[in-house]
């Protein structure tokens, strides 16, 4: 499946982000696989981390909290509310992740979806941001976790000599 | 040879990118991001000096405080600097494909029409 490549567009001082992806699935099966919470544990997360459902009432309105916790039993909590459920084409959403040194840097996310011919699903996300310095903060902190493939890179540019 | 100053060398060291994700979280002052680390304040001093040599951190002074702010801009100077960030959404959606495929075997759908 070489459509099925994950691409993230963050353009150099802009308060959104965009995150794409294509499924071999039906929108209707998608969109439950982001919306039922007997199936999200199954997929969200690092994987070294496990997820739990404080609280989710899908549906406009609603609020949710997921937990993530990692091996050393460190919890990581997200919270929103639930803007719109428009099945199966759109979820509204807002996102505030707890661990920040204060409260308040809100994200409101949509995410649609697209049927394709063939059975298949076009996933976007969009992302906004109250700053650009948020956004690209919540970018940077994938940057820890992702450091052994970063420096990867970066002898390979080193190496270069770019 | 001489010492590089670039955004690459900025975040080749852990401690170094993790001074840059709570500065980009808030302006702090030293004594604020020292708290933060185990190593003494004047490693944290030569780090933030990197930094800012590096142009990813700006040293704001306010009375007789000195706070840093992040400047992340200079970072879309490492081509793929949003890699980790996609790498760990292709993760997730990885095991989004692999629960899809059980979800379509699994349930042949009962349409009801």
């Amino acid at each position: 499946m070489p459509n099925n490549v994950t691409t993230v567009k963050a353009e150099p001082g802009k308060q959104e982000l965009f995150i794409y992806r294509e499924f071999d699935a039906p929108r209707e099966l998608v969109f439950k696989a982001m919306t039922d919470p007997k199936l999200l544990p199954r997929w969200v997360g690092p994987c070294d981390m496990k997820m739990r459902i404080d609280k989710f009432e899908p549906g406009s309105g609603g609020s949710w909290r997921f937990i993530h916790v990692d091996a050393k039993g460190n919890e990581f909590g997200f919270h929103g509310v639930c803007h719109e459920q428009l099945v199966p084409q759109r979820l509204i959403r807002t996102f505030e992740f707890e661990g920040l040194p204060e409260s308040g840097h809100v994200v409101l996310e949509t995410a649609r979806f697209e049927a394709l011919p063939g059975n298949r699903t076009k996933l976007t996300i969009q992302s906004v941001f109250q700053s650009v310095q948020d956004r690209d903060g919540m970018v940077m902190s994938g940057m820890e976790r992702g450091v052994t493939e970063s420096h990867q890179q970066l002898d390979a540019l080193l190496a270069a000599g770019f | 040879m001489q010492t590089r100053r670039d955004v690459f060398q900025a975040i080749a060291d852990p401690t170094r990118r993790e001074i840059i994700n709570l500065v980009a979280a808030e302006a702090l002052n030293l004594n604020a991001i020292a708290d933060n680390f185990a190593i003494s304040r004047p490693a944290i001093s030569q780090h933030i000096k990197i930094l800012t040599e590096c142009g990813l951190i700006i040293i704001r002074k306010q009375g007789r405080e000195r706070f840093c702010e992040a400047r992340l801009t200079p970072l879309s100077e490492v081509a793929d600097w949003v890699e980790p960030f996609r790498k760990r959404w292709a993760r997730q959606f990885d095991r989004l494909d692999t629960l899809l495929d059980e979800l379509k075997t699994k349930k042949p759908r009962k349409k009801k029409s």
